[in-house]
């Protein structure tokens, strides 16, 4: 199986500045030195809570932020981040919110010609055929294309943003919490469009939610992140049946289960450790019912927790 | 045309509109008009008089037409102001964009630049440029437009930084667009509104500084006539001759008045919070005005909500939000109401205390009661007491109940004293009380954190205790969770289950979230269209749903635990409710649809507190 994507190390410090000439002291570690390689075909899903660097990470895979530290490889090369156009072509980004990442002046049309244009340089007759194409796949009307962005739904609107990833005919998208922004019963219609076109396209998915119940749904191999790190990986099936790590323990002990009693699972402090002054050791530990001496000195590093399973913990479960 | 409309209708700027444009008409035609040479002197007719023979506004000094000097003055003072203004709005507004485009150090040194600029007086630095290269009208051109350069980068460069972070401009770059593209057909469109608002507004004031330092002498100079230099060279004849100073004065009061009148209209014109209506002040209460008769009271529950019937009326359209909506709740039960984004449940909970903004919402019928009495027919005064003491409300988002400028203890103090009059300490020590009830670690130090330091479920807590300050009977939490992670959700839906039944609250709790229902609520109103399309105990309505949306609502949100999977999905969109279909308002969703379901209304048929609208439903119900 070739590799899609390859992260190596791949970090990122947020510099916190102080004023016009102020030197930079250390900064805020959003994204700490992670690794892993999502297969061509698969979808990863990404999950974590709020702060836990999903979308920094997201937006340094797409080249919208230099990392830090690390490298990033696709389909075997390293990618260099000076041309734009280059980088458009193997990876697309799709947003969370569907309304406000269409420009509010420009037509849909004039929306979906900018990729083929700018990144395959298509004549006229070439562009509307290939959006004619694309809007078929994704079930969306060509007369949409005439109208301006504030006319449709989110549903429409992020099926559109679908359409644009696609006329870049990227290797790669990362979709960062694709369906958060919509209604239930239209979230579906979405999850399925987006797993019909992976077939059809040959594409590989990074899935960013907050949402296990849909991550799971949709992934092959689940990412656990806490904290800015990679605490625990492994399959879809897996990683929230039988947790290794403490933190998606409580995770999937706190998603709302129809049929499952209401009971705040146990933990000494809910507040996550302040991204300014970070504690040594393991960032889950204040919180964590297993944390020993070690925990609180040492970072644990991600381990084999046999079959496909990597935990970052001393004391798995 | 909506914005000519809207300009027009502002009596003010259209009255501006006639006078400059009958100034600008009366500049066009100069060349057709039987004017005489505004630059020939005849020294024997000095100081004419107005309507002196052959010179119908006199004539000035030198014996020059005083009607040919104005009207050729007006063009140039014209000319020059807004040239300036577009000298002006063009490279300030250049210098916005690229600073508020590429932000950083960029952004630094340009900003500390300008600011540096608008350290001097502005009369004083346009002195300073003619001063630098001398008089003339060109210069002085030079000298307004560049004093006036600050404005418009400033202005534009703010509204720049807010939409340099929005999602498209990275949607674009990803699209392969370089930097230069993206500002020019990105953003340029988007900020070139606000740059036409700002020419509109200062143009008047750069055609008053122009005239300033051609007044001074700096500016045009003789025999050459602008508005300016006119007043200038009369100001000796002030006393004796006074026309000749008046002349060009109300000229130039008239120009100015009429563009920053006519500025300010397009101003408020382009502004989208006038084209939406809605600068008119909201009431304290939502407007009610029923149509049918009042419900008489069924002495169900403590909250008793009955045929409630709330609408939007903006133009001509009516937003049917809440359509015949009948809940109640009991001490100490937790009723949930769910349903998608626009199902009428945030407007049914507001219209319970009158919260809804009116205009443009108004209560068109229905009842809600608490312990028997109607609260939509109650007086305001009685209603504002009620609000928080005996129903209290707990939003999505707890910023908007918290004051980000106030510590939180300050808050919680100030909302039980507003309800019971008790001293400083007594308060404070309720406030401590309050953040223990809601498990907040260490109370006594956290009230004097302001809300900004707190993180969003230690907020939602603090929400929470403002809820419960006054011990009130009922809590109408609105998506309390929706914004939380899935760790701090489960602790406050614990806490909230633990208050209802340590203090017999009774909750109505919106959610879209079915997982949230199931564990917390004891019964459960499914909402569609704005209105109650199933109804019953939480086990029942989750274990045999009855109606087919509630039965494909559930199916299509997936449960941990499933693997992947395809998802049923439900075709096609929630309805509109300004455009509601006769009768069901799933059936263009429904699979079952038949032609008597969209004929007319369907009743909401059942017994006890299980009901169902639906002419063919899954499942029976006694
Ligand atoms: N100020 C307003 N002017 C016009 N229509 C409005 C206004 N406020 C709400 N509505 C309409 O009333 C209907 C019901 O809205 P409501 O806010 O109750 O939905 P909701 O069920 O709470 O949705 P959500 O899950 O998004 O919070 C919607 O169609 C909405 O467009
Ligand atoms: S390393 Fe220690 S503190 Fe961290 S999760 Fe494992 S047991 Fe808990
Ligand atoms: S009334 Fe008819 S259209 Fe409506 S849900 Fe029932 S079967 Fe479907
Ligand atoms: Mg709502």
């Amino acid at each position: 199986m070739s590799i899609a994507l390859k992260v190596d190390g791949l970090a990122k410090t947020f510099p916190i500045s102080g004023g016009l000439f102020g030197r930079q002291k250390a900064g805020v570690r959003a994204v700490r030195p992670m690794s892993f390689e999502v297969p061509t075909g698969e979808t990863l899903g990404i999950v974590g809570e709020s702060g836990c660097g999903k979308s920094t990470l997201a937006r340094m895979l797409v080249g919208l932020l230099e990392p830090t530290e690390g490298t990033i490889e696709i389909e075997g090369k390293a990618l260099d981040n000076a041309d734009p156009a280059k980088f458009g072509r193997l990876i697309q980004y799709m947003f969370q919110d569907p309304v406000s990442s269409l420009n509010p002046r420009k037509t849909i049309k004039q929306i979906m010609e900018v990729p083929l244009k700018r990144l395959y340089g298509m004549g006229r007759a070439e562009r509307d055929k290939r959006i004619g194409e694309i809007f078929d796949s994704v079930n969306l009307r060509s007369e949409f294309l005439e109208r301006y962005p504030h006319e449709f739904s989110g549903g429409q609107a992020q099926r559109i943003g679908v359409a644009r990833a696609l006329a870049a005919a990227p290797r790669i998208i990362i979709l960062d919490e694709p369906v958060s922004a919509l209604d239930v019963s239209v979230q579906a219609q979405v999850l399925n469009l987006l797993r019909d076109l992976k077939g059809e396209f040959g594409l590989t998915y990074l899935f960013i939610s907050h949402d296990l119940a849909v991550v799971e749904a949709v992934s092959d191999r689940i990412v656990v992140l806490y904290f800015g790190s990679v605490v625990e990986i492994g399959k879809a099936e897996e990683v929230f049946a039988n947790p290794r790590h403490p933190y998606t323990k409580l995770l999937a002990e706190s998603a709302p289960v129809v049929g499952r009693p209401l009971k705040a699972p146990e933990q000494k402090d809910s507040e996550l450790p302040d991204p300014l002054n970070p504690p040594p050791g393991c960032a889950f530990a204040t919180r964590c019912p297993r944390a020993t001496d070690q925990c609180r000195r040492e970072e644990p590093r991600l381990e084999a927790m046999g079959g496909d399973q990597y935990a970052a913990c001393f004391h798995p479960l | 045309m909506s914005f000519l409309k809207l300009l027009f209708r502002n009596r003010l700027a259209a009255m501006g509109a006639v006078v400059l444009g009958l100034i600008l008409l009366l500049v066009v035609l100069i060349p057709l008009l039987p004017l005489q040479d505004p630059d020939v002197t005849n020294t024997s007719n000095r100081f004419l008089p107005p309507l002196s023979d052959g010179h119908l506004l006199g004539t000035d000094h030198l014996g020059r037409d005083l009607l040919a000097r104005l009207l050729h003055g007006t063009r140039l003072s014209l000319g020059v102001g807004i040239s300036a203004a577009l000298i002006a709005g063009t490279i300030g507004s250049a210098v916005g964009i690229i600073a508020g485009y590429f932000g950083g150090r960029a952004d630094n040194i340009i900003m500390r630049g300008i600011d540096m600029l608008m350290a001097f007086p502005y009369i004083l630095l346009a002195l300073a440029i003619v001063a630098a290269l001398g008089p003339g009208l060109f210069n002085a051109l030079i000298a307004v437009a560049a004093v006036n350069i600050p404005f418009f980068a400033r202005n534009i460069r703010g509204i720049t930084v807010g939409l340099a972070g929005r999602e498209f401009i990275d949607a674009a770059r990803l699209a392969g667009m370089g930097h230069t593209r993206i500002i020019l057909t990105e953003l340029l469109p988007n900020v070139l509104s606000t740059i036409v608002i700002a020419m509109s507004t200062t143009v008047g004031w750069m055609i008053l500084e122009t005239a300033g330092l051609s007044f001074l002498g700096l500016g045009s100079q003789p025999p050459q006539a602008d508005l300016g230099s006119m007043l200038g060279e009369a100001r000796s004849a002030l006393i004796t001759d006074p026309h000749t100073s008046i002349i060009p004065g109300i000229m130039i009061f008239l120009i100015v008045m009429s563009i920053n009148l006519l500025g300010d209209g397009v101003r408020d014109a382009l502004d989208p919070r006038l084209r939406s209506g809605a600068l008119a002040r909201p009431r304290a209460q939502t407007l009610v005005e029923r149509k049918g008769d009042i419900p008489t009271d069924d002495q169900k529950g403590l909250l008793n909500i009955q045929n409630l019937e709330t609408q939007f009326h903006v133009g001509k359209r009516v937003y049917r939000a809440v359509n015949d909506v009948t809940l109640f709740v009991n001490p100490g039960e937790c009723l949930g109401v769910i349903g998608e984004s626009g199902s009428g449940k945030s407007v049914t909970a507001l219209s319970v205390m009158g919260l809804v903004a009116s205009p443009p919402g108004v209560v068109t019928g229905g009842a809600v009661r608490y312990e028997g009495e109607d609260l939509l027919s109650a007086p305001f005064e009685s209603l504002r007491r009620k609000r928080g003491d005996k129903v209290a409300y707990i939003f999505q988002d707890p910023l908007s109940t918290l004051h980000p400028l106030y510590r939180v203890g300050d808050q919680l103090m100030e909302a039980i004293q507003v309800h019971h009059k008790m001293s400083d300490k007594e308060a404070r020590a309720k406030a401590v009380d309050l953040l223990k009830s809601v498990r907040i670690p260490n109370p006594e130090s956290r009230i004097r954190s302001y809300p900004h330091e707190m993180s969003g479920g230690m907020r939602q807590r603090v929400g929470i205790a403002m809820a419960l300050a006054n011990d009130p009977d009922v809590i109408i939490a609105d998506e309390p969770t929706t914004a939380l992670d899935v760790t701090v959700q489960a602790q406050i839906l614990a806490l909230l289950d633990d208050l209802r039944r340590e203090r017999g609250l009774a909750i109505v709790f919106i959610t879209h979230d079915f997982g949230v229902v199931a564990q917390l609520c004891d019964r459960v109103a499914v909402l569609y269209g704005g209105r109650i399309v199933e109804q019953g105990t939480t086990t029942d309505v989750l274990d045999h749903p009855a109606h087919p949306y509630t039965k494909r609502l559930m199916a299509c949100v997936p449960e941990l635990g499933g693997g992947k999977r395809r998802l049923e999905a439900i075709p096609g969109l929630p309805p509109m409710v300004s455009d509601l279909p006769p009768g069901c308002a799933f059936a263009p969703r429904c699979d079952k649809a038949t032609e008597a379901c969209s004929r007319g209304e369907i009743a909401l048929a059942g017994s006890g507190t299980r009901a169902v609208r639906c002419i063919h439903p899954e499942e029976e119900i006694a």
